[in-house]
C-alpha cells in the first residue's frame, strides 16, 4: 500500500470547504432552515477533532477499498460499493431514525461498539423533527 | 414559522457545537479572575510487573481534583477480561470509559473467534482508538493479562503509543515507584517477592508524591486464577484524636433553676396514610 499516496488522499477528504453550510435551492445560505451564517464558522473548525472526526468513516472506508483493491483487484471494492450503496437505500420514513442494521453488517461494524453507540444516540435525541416537514424537506418540496 | 428544526437525524459520537461558545465561556471567566471547573484527575502511582508465573498490577487510590481530595478509596484497577485487567492514570472519567469499551468489544470479539481473548488484542484495539482521538482522551494505562501465549504487560499512553515491558509504572508517582523497580527486579520472580515489590513500589509513589496516597491495591493474575486484594495494605491510616474537647459534666456550676410547664391544646389530628406498598 503506497503510504504517501493515503496522505494525499487524506487531505483531500477534509476539505476546508466542508464545513461550509450546504446551499440552498438557490444557491445560497438557507437561513430559514439552518439559521444565520457566520464566516468565522464556516472558515476554521471549532475543536481540530472535528473535521478528522467527521470524516473518520469514509476515510476508513477508502483506506479499506483501497487495500482491497491492491489484493483482490478492482472488481472487489466495486462489488463492495455496489453493495454498500443499496443497504444505504433500506431507510424508514424521514422523521423515523433507521437502525441501518444492513450496512452496519457489511461494515462489520455490528459487533464493536464505539462512542457513537454511547453518546449522542439519535434514536435517543431530545429533539424530535416535525414530521411534516421533514418528510416536505426530503421530497425537496419545502 | 422561524425554525432552525431537525431536518435530519446526525449521527451519534461525540458533538462539537458547544465548543466555540465553552472557548468564549472560558476567556470571559478568565477576564474576572475566576476558574473554570477542572476535571478530576486521578493523580496517581500504578505500575506492573511480570513474575515467574503471571503478573501483578499494583495501585493507589486516590483520586484528586486539582488541589482537594475527591476520593479517598477509589478503584483504579479495571477489569477488562476474565484473564486481562488494566490500571488507570490520567482523567478519572476517560480511564473508566474507555476500559468498558474495550471490555464490551473484547467481550464479543471473544464471543464471536470462541476463544480467551489475548493481551495483544486488548493492546492494539486500546491503541487504535486512542490514536483515532489525538490524546485528547487522557487515559495512560498500564494493562496485564495471561493468555495462551504466557503472561503479558503493556504500558499505553494517552496518545497512543504502546510498550510491552517486563516492568512499567505510570502516573504522577511513577518516578519513585520506577526507582524501587530499577532497584529490585530481577526476572523470574515468585509471587510473594513479586508482591513485595509492586507493594513497595506503590509505597513509594503514595509517600513521595501529593496526587497518590490512601491505600494500596494489587492485581495477581496467572493462568486460571485472578486474585484482586482490595485493600492489600493500608499505608495511610487516618490518625486516632489523642484528645477530647467535650467538656465533663459538672464543669459549669447550677446557680438557681426553675421549670416553666407549657399549657398546650390539641387543637387538630389527623392521620396520614404513607403507601407502604
Amino acid at each position: 500500500m503506497n503510504t504517501r499516496g493515503l496522505r494525499s488522499q487524506l487531505k483531500d477528504s477534509v476539505p476546508v470547504t466542508g464545513l461550509c453550510p450546504q446551499a440552498g435551492p438557490y444557491g445560497v445560505q438557507d437561513s430559514l432552515r439552518r439559521g444565520f451564517s457566520s464566516v468565522k464558522n464556516e472558515l476554521l473548525p471549532s475543536h481540530p477533532l472535528e473535521l478528522s472526526e467527521k470524516n473518520f468513516q469514509l476515510n476508513q472506508d477508502k483506506m479499506n477499498f483501497n487495500t482491497l483493491r491492491n489484493i483482490q483487484g478492482l472488481h472487489a471494492p466495486l462489488k463492495l460499493q455496489m453493495e454498500y450503496r443499496a443497504a444505504r437505500q433500506i431507510q424508514r420514513l424521514p422523521f423515523l431514525p433507521s437502525s441501518n442494521l444492513a450496512l452496519d453488517t457489511l461494515r462489520g461494524s455490528d459487533d464493536t461498539i464505539g462512542f457513537e453507540d454511547i453518546l449522542n444516540d439519535p434514536i435517543q435525541s431530545e429533539m424530535m423533527g416535525d414530521p411534516h416537514i421533514m418528510t416536505e424537506y426530503k421530497l425537496g418540496i419545502l | 414559522m422561524a425554525t432552525v428544526s431537525v431536518c435530519q437525524y446526525y449521527p451519534g459520537g461525540f458533538s462539537f457545537e458547544n465548543c466555540k461558545r465553552n472557548a468564549l465561556l472560558e476567556a470571559d471567566i478568565n477576564k474576572l479572575g475566576f476558574s473554570s471547573p477542572a476535571a478530576r484527575k486521578t493523580g496517581t502511582t500504578i505500575c506492573g510487573v511480570v513474575y515467574k508465573d503471571g503478573v501483578v498490577l499494583g495501585a493507589d487510590t486516590r483520586a484528586t481534583e486539582g488541589m482537594i481530595v475527591a476520593d479517598k478509596n477509589c478503584s483504579k484497577i479495571h477489569y477488562i477480561s476474565p484473564n486481562i485487567y488494566c490500571c488507570g492514570a490520567g482523567t478519572a472519567a476517560d480511564t473508566e470509559m474507555t476500559t468498558q469499551i474495550i471490555s464490551s468489544n473484547l467481550e464479543l470479539h471473544s464471543l464471536s473467534t470462541g476463544r480467551l481473548p489475548r493481551v495483544a488484542t486488548a493492546n492494539r484495539m486500546l491503541k487504535q482508538m486512542l490514536f483515532r482521538y489525538q490524546g485528547y482522551i487522557g487515559a495512560a494505562l498500564v494493562l496485564g493479562g495471561v493468555d495462551c501465549n504466557g503472561p503479558h504487560l503493556y504500558s499505553i499512553y494517552p496518545h497512543g503509543s504502546t510498550d510491552k515491558l517486563p516492568y512499567v509504572t505510570m502516573g504522577s508517582g511513577s518516578l519513585a515507584a520506577m526507582a524501587v523497580f530499577e532497584d529490585r527486579y530481577r526476572p523470574n520472580m515468585e509471587e510473594e517477592e513479586a508482591k513485595r515489590l509492586v507493594r513497595d513500589a506503590i509505597a513509594a509513589g503514595i509517600f513521595n508524591d501529593l496526587g497518590s496516597g490512601s491505600n494500596i491495591d494489587l492485581c495477581v493474575i496467572t493462568k486460571g486464577k485472578v486474585d484482586y486484594l482490595r485493600p492489600h495494605d493500608v499505608a495511610n491510616k487516618k490518625g486516632v484524636k489523642t484528645g477530647s474537647y467535650r467538656y465533663k459534666h459538672g464543669t459549669t456550676g447550677v446557680l438557681t433553676k426553675t421549670v416553666t410547664p407549657l399549657n398546650l391544646e390539641v387543637v387538630e389530628e389527623s392521620v396520614q396514610t404513607m403507601d407502604t406498598s
